[in-house]
Parts: C-alpha cells; structure tokens; sequence
C-alpha cells in the first residue's frame, strides 16, 4: 500500500484563521475605545508565519497534484476575495482608519489566500497524479 | 508534523468505482441568485436602514442554523444508512447546491449582522449586553474557522472527486463524513448562537 505524507495543511490552516478571528474579536470588542494594537499585530503576524510555513511546507511534497490544486484553488480565490472586499467595503463605511484598518485589511488578505489553500489542498490531496497520467 | 493522504490504490481496490451523473461543480444559474442576495446585503449596508439590515441578518441567521441542524442531524444519519451508489446520486444532486447556498448566506448573516450591531450600537462596548455581544462574535468566529476551514474545503472536494471518470466512493464517503461531522458540530454551536441572540433580542 503506497500512502503519500502530507504535511498537516488543514491542520495550520484552520490555526492560521483562528489568530486572525481572535484578532478581530479584539479589535470589535473594544469599539469605538481607542484599543492598543499590539495583540492584533502579534496575532496577525502569527497567522502570516502559519500561512507563509503552510505554502513552503506543501510546496516541499514531491509530486503533489499542483494541476488540480490551482484548478480549484484560483476560483476560489476569486470567490473569496468578492467576499474579502464586501467585508473590506463594511470597514470603509463604518469609518474605520488608521492602524484597525491597515490589521483588518491585512487578516482579510491572509483570509481571502488561506480559505482557497486549504481548499486546493483537500482537493488534491485525493488527485493522484500517476493515475492522472 | 504529518497527516496521511488517503490511500487511493487500495481505497479503489476495496470499492466498486461506479459512474456518476453529469452535474456542474457550481451551478451557473445559481449565480444569479447569489448576485442578488449580495447586491441586496451591499445595498443594505449602503443604505443603513433598520428593516433590510434586520430582514437580511434574521433571515440569512435562521437559514444558517436550520440548514446545519437539519444537515447533521436529519440528513446526516441518513445519508450514512445508504448504499454507496445512493449517497453518490444525492451527493451529485445536493452538494452544488451547497456550494452556492451556504458562502452565500453566511456572508449576508455576518454582513448584515455587523452593519445592524453598529446602526442599533448593540457592537459599542458601552453597551450594557456587551459581553454577550462579545459571546456571540467568540461563537460565530468558532464557526468560521471550521466552515473554513473543513466543511467548504470537504464540499468542493467532494464535488471534484464526483467529476473523475471513475470516482473513488472511499473518498466521497471519507468527505462526505466530514462534511456532515462538522455541519453537525456549527449546528451545535449555532444553539449557543440563538441563546446569545435571544437575549440580546429582550436585553
């Protein structure tokens, strides 16, 4: 039986958007109090270093399925960043500015990369590319 | 720090892979559909006004809570009881819908949601409820991250296996579990959810 290790993608990446959750939790909760950003910033920065790891370890795999995981992966993309600047245009109605912007906006970002990952990911995880061949 | 794929040689070895019947990964026509629920939540934002921010966050909440309760609960031990070939022909059938139906309404929850909490001030943390407001976005953002992170990727996956030439019914019954499993669990949490709603609702 040939089973293929995969690094724990799913695994980071649900840990990735829970930093990013949490950071906006912190930032909605203090509204409208001026809040100190340095746990948002922690949490974010947190999240980049779990997606960044996320993409260096799958991009290690040898012979993952890369065709079936950009086929997905890019619609989902688009999808998600639809959803992405609806939240974004929210933020930019309700007044937000200055330092809880730039945060907001930069977790939205990991968001809109790390949902469609994480949805490649399952995808092609059950592609063999052998039997593709 | 690894995860086992599944094992695809011996998954098709051990089951019959069958044909399934020809459906669109994302139904074109429920596009037009989820377009306008959208331009109806930016609107509503847009606008700011009390009745459409209400309609769409109640709305789009009690869909999302039904339809988890009902897919874990009801759908879900049904859907374990049937032969292989039968889950295929209701997964080929039900879960472009879910592709369409639940980004769709999660996002016109949450949107309207938030816009409603700042237009009634029931977000401001000077609001005498506020640790409950707080216990909802706890509650909701757990939500999140498992939808995210496991039940949306277990759907389109699903769906892509369903399109091969000869899919594999290990992996449509190994993502379809975990399609259902976490439904299942939002459900659970979406009764926390209606608690905290209820009382912000009569203060």
């Amino acid at each position: 039986m040939a089973e293929r290790r995969l690094p724990p993608v799913t695994e980071v990446g649900m840990a990735s958007l829970a930093l990013i959750v949490a950071g906006g939790i912190y930032l909605a909760a203090h509204l409208p109090k001026h809040v100190p950003l340095t746990p948002a910033i922690v949490l974010l920065a947190a999240s980049v270093a779990l997606l960044a790891g996320n993409v260096l370890a799958l991009a290690r795999v040898p012979g993952f399925a890369w065709a079936s995981f950009f086929a997905v992966a890019r619609w989902a993309l688009l999808a998600y960043l639809v959803i992405a600047g609806m939240i974004e245009y929210s933020f930019l109605r309700d007044h937000v500015r200055g330092g809880p912007l730039v945060i907001l906006t930069l977790s939205l970002i990991v968001f809109a990369v790390h949902v469609p990952m994480l949805i490649g990911f399952t995808v092609a995880r059950f592609h063999d590319p052998a039997q593709a061949a | 720090m690894a995860d086992v794929a599944v094992p695809l040689g011996e998954a098709s070895a051990q089951a019959p892979a069958f044909e399934s019947p020809d459906f669109e990964v994302v139904p074109r026509r429920g596009l037009i559909a989820v377009a306008v629920v959208l331009a109806a939540v930016i609107a509503a934002i847009a606008a700011d006004k009390l009745w459409p921010l209400a309609f769409l966050h109640f709305v789009g909440g009690a869909s999302w809570t039904i339809i988890d309760l009902f897919l874990g609960f009801v759908i879900g031990p049904i859907l374990g009881r049937l032969s292989p070939p039968a889950k295929v022909e209701f997964s080929t059938r039900m879960m472009p819908k879910m592709v369409l139906i639940m980004p769709t309404v999660v996002t016109a929850t949450l949107a309207a949601g938030w816009q409603l909490g700042v237009h009634l001030g029931t977000v401001q943390s000077n609001y005498y409820n506020h640790g409950w407001t707080v216990a909802s976005f706890i509650v909701v953002g757990a939500m999140a991250v498992i939808a995210l992170g496991l039940l949306e990727p277990a759907n389109i996956a699903v769906l892509i296996e369903l399109k091969k030439p000869k899919p594999n019914p290990a992996v449509i019954e190994r993502l379809m579990k975990r399609f259902i499993y976490t439904a299942g669990a939002t459900g659970v949490m979406q009764i926390a959810t209606l608690v905290i709603m209820t009382k912000l609702t009569v203060g």
